[in-house]
Order: structure tokens, then sequence, then C-alpha cells
């Protein structure tokens, strides 16, 4: 169970509850800091770190792991369509551990295809959220006065409507301004930018705060005094003492964005068929519900399930470890 | 002597935590007679408030009474069941908490909260219970009672909160009065208010108070005896004038001598060198002996009960009468170090 | 609290001004509005007129005035799509909404507060525990797959109830109805469970911890120490002072419940207003896409009052003049 540690004895030593006493010193005190003694006595966090690392690590590799790639039509063949899970196909005889679809994909490499798409999208939506929050929480930290006013406001009122909803919006107006010749490859890069704008308000907040307890620190104006931007000083300060909640807030957000952009795609506004995530691959699952062939719609629906779940109990677990005052 | 109000024998307090179990209190015993102001004082977290706490049955966990024994009167209360416990709380023994600003419910008017305490442990209607919340109020000093029972705590300033609090504390005429530290979140000129009326209140009822607090003056002002407190531990016990005037502990006497006085000659006033040690790293032995000036080998083994000395009693060897050696060790022998005694 | 009340209204109509701006942007530069309207074959003289009629050839800021007059007066303009006006198109689909949000919210706070009660109260009890796991998986499910789900047990296997539509609906002037007919209402339920779903999770596990943070404050410790019993402590002293922070958020996430009905709408073909706008979004139908927008922001400034109201009701602190205080 205990993936962390090195040697047996070692494991029976952190049963214990003792630290390890081979360990060198900078190593044992991490080991039985705070944060690794509540990760390793938490089969929670234990269980989902190790369920979304196989996942992100599988969506990563798929073009290595995956028996065929679904999206060459060289690689399908008809007959082997609407198999179902484990059991070998009537006429190729073949076996696919989770069916196929009509038109003979297998469903596990389009699951570990669309997850990378999910993920792909998932991560970089995350990290155009933080950098946008960041940024403008320093700012209006730093700044105060009208600007702060400003961009406190946008984020209260952006926290105040779904984040599904500024998504669509995004991508209404993204289908208005871009010639619909051009939107089919460009969707991609819609879905992070939406998704993206959604959701950067918390990271704002977060950081506006925290700056605004160090700008009335005195080394900002000392700093100012013997002449160095103390913009830069107060980043420097800022930056390590945010990474706590802003760890929580990005894993609990990347679960989120996940979900958002599987909704998109559910919807119809996301994914093309052609280079579908997962909600792409619930829609076209759907239509199966009512004619029996569920695996189509369940493996998909139940691969996002895992995925979220997974980041989302770890983002949990994060906040009750690392518990951030969140605004 | 007479039947003590409260009797506290030998009461051990744990918490268990992660790290191993910390004893917060370890073997305290005191009384405190009727009409009695029992001051309890010492830095913070060496037991005070936990005291307290475990004599009304309010340690949460993974706090826990490990043993000993508390008795109110003629009962033993430490191994009632928590419903007993609660009857017992408001009605017999009163509390009064250090913060009266978040003392009381803001949501509900301060006659709502009084008519709920009185209603809860008599058997007074309605009607009747306003009229004493009413007469309660202006007990405790407070104007135009009968326009001010309707009143929220946010309408009320921060020593007329504390005085509801009281009120409070009084609904249901208690026995004992365990006040933690009830000036201190008050400014300093109410809190001499608050302090009479406290005395005051016990004269009048023959209440008995257990006065927790950090501070000596309040201390010296209010209590008739007073128990020092250390790491968990009862350092020195006994009348307030004596304690204050001639201590014996050698830890009571640095807390004596930080006291300023007017008439003092200021070279008395000495700081203790060092700090009092987590309850993590509680040394063997005296826990006072890393900062002692007089420790010897002695008080590194072997842990000091406490023994009567005339009106005190002291947990210290040097006043151990059948160590022969203990009277050599009053005399100096080396200077209090400045600092950096290990904790 | 006069003042107070006046201040939330100010934010309100802040909001709204906002939100119709940026509505009245999207409609003003996101494609051609003559173009859409009158089509590729319009000559010049036809595509000027229009112009003129829309007002598109007056300053901006103009415009912004005029859009914002017609928007208070329900007048959004054509739908790019349907070419009937947007406020008929949206009345229409306004009731399958309404309905079906106000008893999303309804089943959300009422099982949401009551659960998370009891989450707190029994903090280790198995139950609770149990509800707690729960309800964080809760949050991790996408709410169309909840919906998926209900539907797959409830319709497909079980056939017990519809898995699309409103089922028969009643006229009542101007409003059709789902809630008089048994078909309506069997319609209504698996909907109502989907879109409820989540906003009860989240109602809950907020109350939950903030009934937790509120059992650790001094004047619960006073009460006990006062000796009041436990069953009033919970509910007399903690529910109150839990519902103050709750009523801010949980009034929030009700608003936003419209909104969240999009997806609901989708899964289970419900002819209201999030179905329309997920159309819109699809073809770009600027116009209805901007007065949804505007709809969502007025049903949320009026449940942020509604909030802010309640809040004053809960809260002596507020009630009171600022003089009054010390």
């Amino acid at each position: 169970m205990d993936q962390h540690a090195p040697a047996p004895t070692r494991t029976e030593a952190a049963l214990a509850g003792t630290p390890p006493d081979r360990l060198p010193g900078a190593l044992a005190r991490a080991w039985d800091s705070d944060f690794l003694w509540s990760f390793r006595h938490s089969p929670v966090a234990i269980v989902s770190s190790l369920v979304a690392v196989a996942m992100i690590l599988a969506a990563v590799l798929a073009p290595w792991i995956s028996p065929q790639n679904p999206f060459d039509p060289a690689q399908l063949d008809l007959m082997d369509g609407l198999t179902p899970p484990m059991t070998p196909n009537e006429i190729s005889q073949r076996i696919f551990i989770l069916g196929t679809d009509p038109q003979g994909r297998d469903m596990y490499s389009a699951i570990l295809y669309g997850s990378r798409v999910s993920l792909l999208v998932g991560f970089a939506s995350v990290i155009f959220s933080m950098a946008i929050g960041i940024t403008l929480g320093l700012a209006a930290g730093y700044l105060g006065g009208r600007t702060e006013a400003l961009i406190m406001r946008i984020a209260d009122i952006q926290l105040s409507f779904p984040a599904i909803l500024v998504a669509l919006l995004v991508f209404g107006i993204f289908r208005g301004v871009v010639p619909p010749a051009q939107q089919e490859q460009a969707t991609l890069w819609v879905l992070i930018v939406a998704i993206g704008l959604s959701n950067w308000a918390q990271y704002a907040r977060t950081v506006r705060a925290t700056t605004m307890v160090e700008k009335s620190k005195v080394y900002v104006d000392a700093a100012r005094l013997i002449g160095l931007k103390s913009f830069v000083i107060m980043v420097k300060h800022v930056l390590p003492n945010v990474t706590g909640p802003v760890l929580v807030i990005a894993t609990i957000n990347l679960a989120l964005a996940i979900i958002e952009e599987a909704t998109l795609s559910f919807l119809g506004v996301g994914m093309p068929p052609t280079q579908p995530s997962l909600g792409t691959l619930i829609r076209i699952g759907q239509q199966f519900l009512f004619s029996g062939e569920l695996w189509i719609l369940a493996s998909p629906a139940l691969a996002l399930i895992l995925l979220a779940l997974s980041i989302n109990l770890l983002g949990d677990w994060l906040r009750d470890v690392l518990n951030p005052r969140l605004r | 002597m007479t039947q003590p109000v409260l009797s506290v024998r030998d009461l051990r307090v744990e918490f268990v935590t992660r790290r191993g179990v910390l004893k917060a209190i370890d073997g305290v015993s005191f009384d405190i007679a009727p009409g009695e102001v029992l001051g309890v004082v010492g830095e913070s977290g060496a037991g005070k408030s936990v005291t307290g706490s475990a004599v009304i049955g309010l340690i949460d966990p993974p706090g826990r009474i490990a043993g000993g024994e508390v008795w109110l009167s003629e009962q033993r209360i430490d191994n009632l069941s928590p419903e007993e416990m609660r009857r017992i709380r408001g009605k017999r023994i009163g509390m009064i908490f250090q913060d009266p600003l978040t003392s009381l419910n803001p949501l509900y008017r301060v006659g709502e909260q009084l008519v709920e305490t009185i209603q809860t442990h008599t058997d007074l209607s309605a009607a009747a219970a306003r009229r004493r919340a009413i007469e309660l109020l202006t007990e405790v000093g407070i104007p135009a009672p009968e326009r001010r029972i309707d009143g929220y705590p946010h309408e009320f300033s921060g020593g007329m909160r504390q005085r509801v609090v009281i009120a409070l504390a009084l609904c249901a005429e208690p026995e004992l009065i365990i006040a933690d530290e009830p000036t201190t979140a008050l400014d300093v000129s109410v809190q001499a208010q608050i302090i009479s009326l406290l005395q005051r209140l016990g004269r009048e009822h023959g209440t008995a108070i257990m006065l927790v607090t950090h501070d000596m003056g309040v201390i010296a002002e209010t209590a008739d005896r007073v128990a020092v407190m250390y790491a968990g531990r009862i350092a020195e016990i006994g009348p307030v004038q004596d304690v204050v005037q001639n201590p014996l502990h050698p830890y009571a006497r640095g807390l004596m001598g930080a006291i300023p006085t007017l008439a003092q000659d200021a070279s008395r006033l000495v700081q203790i060198p060092g700090s009092m040690p987590r309850l993590s790293a509680i040394p063997p032995g005296c826990p006072f002996n890393p900062r002692c000036p007089h420790a010897w080998d002695r008080c590194r083994i072997d842990r000091p009960e406490p023994i009567q000395h005339g009106a005190h009693k002291v947990a210290c060897h040097l006043y151990d009468l059948n160590d022969p050696t203990a009277e050599a060790h009053k005399v100096l022998t080396h200077p209090p170090a400045e600092e950096g005694v290990p904790a | 609290m006069f003042a107070y009340i006046l201040r939330s209204l100010l934010q309100g109509a802040v909001v709204l001004i906002a939100v119709a701006f940026i509505a009245f942007s999207m409609f003003r530069f996101v494609g051609d509005p003559v173009a859409n309207m009158v089509g590729q074959e319009a000559s010049m003289a036809d595509r000027e007129e229009l112009t003129k009629h829309l007002g598109l050839d007056q300053p901006f800021p103009i415009q912004f005035l005029r859009f914002l007059g017609k928007a208070a007066q329900g007048d959004f303009g054509i739908s790019y799509r349907q070419g009937r006006p947007v406020a008929a198109v949206m009345a229409e689909r306004l009731p399958a909404t309404v309905e079906l949000a106000v008893l999303s919210a309804i089943f959300a706070t009422v099982v949401g507060v009551a659960l998370g009660v009891y989450a707190a109260i029994r903090r280790h009890g198995l139950v609770a525990n149990a509800v707690m796991t729960l309800s964080l998986v809760g949050v991790s499910l996408p709410t169309f797959l909840i919906g998926i789900g209900l539907i797959y047990v409830f319709a497909v296997e079980l056939r017990w109830l519809p898995s699309f539509g409103r089922g028969e609906t009643v006229r009542l002037g101007g409003w059709t109805t789902g809630l008089l007919t048994k078909s309506g209402l069997q319609s209504l339920i698996l909907p109502v469970l989907t879109l409820g779903f989540f906003q009860l999770t989240l109602i809950m596990r907020l109350v939950r911890s903030e009934m937790l943070e509120v059992m650790r404050s001094d004047f619960i410790r006073f009460a006990r120490a006062r000796g009041i019993p436990n069953r009033v402590i919970e509910f007399r002293h903690a529910l109150r002072n839990t519902m103050i922070p709750v009523v801010t958020i949980a009034g929030l996430q009700l608003g936003s419940v419209i909104a969240f009905a999009i997806v609901t709408e989708t899964v289970f073909q419900w002819p209201g207003l999030g179905a329309l706008f997920v159309n819109a979004v699809q073809f770009a139908d600027v116009p209805v896409m901007a007065a949804y927008l505007v709809f969502v922001a007025f049903v949320f400034v009026v449940v942020n009052l509604a909030t802010d109201l309640a809040y004053l009701a809960l809260d002596p602190r507020l009630r009171a003049a600022p003089t009054a205080a010390r």
C-alpha cells in the first residue's frame, strides 16, 4: 500500500508512526513532515493519486500503448462493429476489453485518446486561468485603488455566473466570428480559452489577499528605500506564500475543467467527433442508451468519472492538509 | 474547617495527539471553601484553563480526564454521565469566559439567552423567568435593565457584555463560579469594575470562585488563596498574602519578582531565564529544574510532591525536611543563567 | 438599514448594466447583424435601410442607450435562426425553465440543509460519513452523466418515468404548466433530481462545514457551560448562526440554477430557455444569446436582492442603525 517506502524495514517504521532512523536528516524531516505523514495515513489520498497518475500516464502514452489508432480508418474493420466487452466477435473472433462501436472502433483505444484530449484541455485551461488569475490578483493587490476595485468587481460578477455559461458565451462568440471552415481545427484552443476565462477569479482573490498582506510589511518599504523595485521583491515574497492555496485551487479546478470540457462537448459545442474528448464520446454513446449497446456509453462515462473523482479527492485531501484560507 | 465547595484530588488531563500523549494536567489537587476566591495563576500553557474546563466537564476530545477525582460539595462529579454533568453546569457551577464579545450568541436578545438559561435549570414560568432575568441584570449593575433586556449583544459595550455574561453564570445561584481570564479582553478601567463585581457577588451569595488568570495583580487584589501552576502542576498554593510576600517555590519567587511595586527595591525585579517547556518536552523530575537556580541532581530525577510548609503547600525539594542536603541548596550556588536555557 | 437595501439595489443595477453592455457588444460586433438579418441576396438599399432602422449608423453610446431602452421593454430584436422576435421565442419557453428551476432549488435547499445539519451533528456517525463521501462523488459527477444515469435506471430499465419532454401541459393564460397533469409531474421528477443534485451536495457540504465552525465558537462553548441541552444548542444556537453564511452562498448558487438548467434541459430535451441558448450558441444566434444573458443576470440580481433581505431578517447586527452599536 505504501508506495513511498524504499525498504520493508522503513515501511514497518512508517506504520509504527516513527520516522525511519536510517534516512539522512533532510529526507527524514520531509518523511516525517505533516504533509507526507498525512499522505501516508490517508488511503483515499494514496489510492486517488495512484488512479490519477495512472490515467494521466495512460493518456500521455496513448499512441504507444493503445491497441489501435481509433481515428485511423485504415485500422478499423466494420466487421468488428458493436462487439460487447470481453466477448469474442462473432466473425473475426477478436476480443476487445471494452467492446467496440458501430465502426468497429476499439472503445479502450478511443478512451485513451479521448482522455488525452480531455486532459490536454484541462491542464492547458488551468494554466491559462492560473496565469490570468495570479497576474490580475497581483495587480489588484499591488496597485489598489480603482484598478483593484474594477478587477475584484469583475471577479465577483464572474464568480456568481456558472462557469459553463461563461464558456458557452465565449464559444458562441467564436462561432459568430470565425468562419465555419476554420472552426473545427480551432475548437481545441477555443475550449482552452473559454474554460480558462471562466475560472480565473478564485486565483485572483487568493493572490490579491496575500499581496495585500505582503504589501503592508516593512520590507517592501525597505526595498523601495534602497532603490530596489518593490514590485519585483514583493512578487518574490507573494508567490511562495500562495503556492499552497493556488495548488489546492488548481487541483480542484483541474477536475472542474475536465468536467466543463466534457459538458461542452456533450452539449455539442466542444470537440468534434473527428477529434473526440471523453465528453464527445459520451455524446456519441448516448445514442445507444436505448438500444442496448450500453458499453459504448458506459466506458467513456466511467473513465470520465474516475478521472474527475480521483483528482477531486486529491484536491479535497490537499485542502484538508494545507488548510489554506480560501476566499 | 468547613466542607469545601470544590475538592480536586490528583487530577490528570491528557491530550492524545499523533506525537504521543500530552499531559496537560498532571496530578493537581486543591480545595475551595464556600465564599472563597481561589486564584489560579501561571503562564499560558501551564494548565490553568484546562483545570477549569476539567472541573466543569468541558474537556473535548482529543483531551480526556485521565485520572483523579473532582468533588462538588458531597458529590463526585468527574465520573458523571454527560447528561448528569450538563444538569450541573450552569446550575451548580457557573462559568465565565475570557472574551465577552464572543461569549454571547449575536443573534438572540440578551433576555432570550437569560430566560433560556433560567428555564433550563428552574421551573419558573416565562414571565417569572423574565422578572428574574431583570433582577439579575440589576444585580450585575446594568442600568435600565427593563429596557436593556431586549437589546442584542452588539448593542452592549465590552464591560457591559461581561456583566451580562456574569448574570448568565449566576442564573441558578451556583455554588461555584469558574472565571477564566474574565478581564483579559477588557479595557484596564473596566477590569477593576468587573473584578470588584465578582468579589461582591461572591461575598453576598457565599459563592466560591475559581479565578483563572495570568495577571498576578488581579490575583493579589481579589483572591483569598492562590495556586501557582507550572507545566500542568501546582508549584505552590497558599494564602494570597503569604504567597505574594513570601513565595517559597523558586518559580513563584521569580513570578512575584516580576510584579513591579513602588515600594520594591528595583533589584528584585528579576526575569526567569528560559521559558516554560512545551507539554511534549516536560523534563523528568521537577519540570522547573532547567530554569531553576537552585536545582541539584535530585531535581532532575525525583519529582517533588507538595509539602506543607507553614500555610503554604509547595512542590519543591528545597523544603523537604527529610533531605539533609536541601538546606545547603537554598543558598544560590550558581547565578541564574542569562539566556539560552534549553526548554 | 435603508442604506443597506439601497446599496444592494445599486449593486444590482451596476451588474445589470455591465451585463447588458456585454450583451450589446456581442450583438453589435459578433458577425454582421445586417447580413444576418437580410441574407446574402439583399440589395445595398435594403441593407442601408435596415442599418438605419436598427440605428447602427448612430454613434456607439447612443446605440447602447437605445439597446438598453429596448431591453427594458423586453425587445431584443429578431432571432437570426427563427426569424421571430426574441421576446416571443423566450416567453414561450420561460414556463418550462422556471418550473424546473424553482422546484430544483426547493429540493436542493430543503434536502441539502437537512442532510448538512445531520452530517454536522452526527459528525463521526457512519451514515453521516457515508453521506459526506457520496457527496464528494456527487460533486465529481458531471450533471449530464447524472441525468443519463437516471434516464437509464428509471426510464430505460424500470420504465417508471418518461425520459424526455414535459409531458402534458395545461395553459393558464400565457403560462403553460406541467404541474397540473400526472404526466407533467412525472416528467418533472428526473430533471428536478438532476438539476438539484449538484446544488444539493454543495449546500449540504456548506451547511455542514459552517455548522461545525459555529459549534467551535465561544458562544456555543458558553452555552454548554450554562448547561443548555445539546438539542437546543444545535438547533437554536448553532443552526441560526450557520444559516447566515449559508444564505449568502446558497442564494448565489440558486440564482445560477436557471443557468445550470442549460445542461439538464439538453439531456432531457426539456423545451426551456437553456436548450434554446445551447441552440443559439451552436448557430451563433446572437440576439438570443444576448437576451438570454441579460435574463440570467436579471434573475441573478433579483435572487441576490432577496438574499440580502433574508440576511437582514436573520442578523440583528445589520438591522441596527449604525449609531446604536456600542
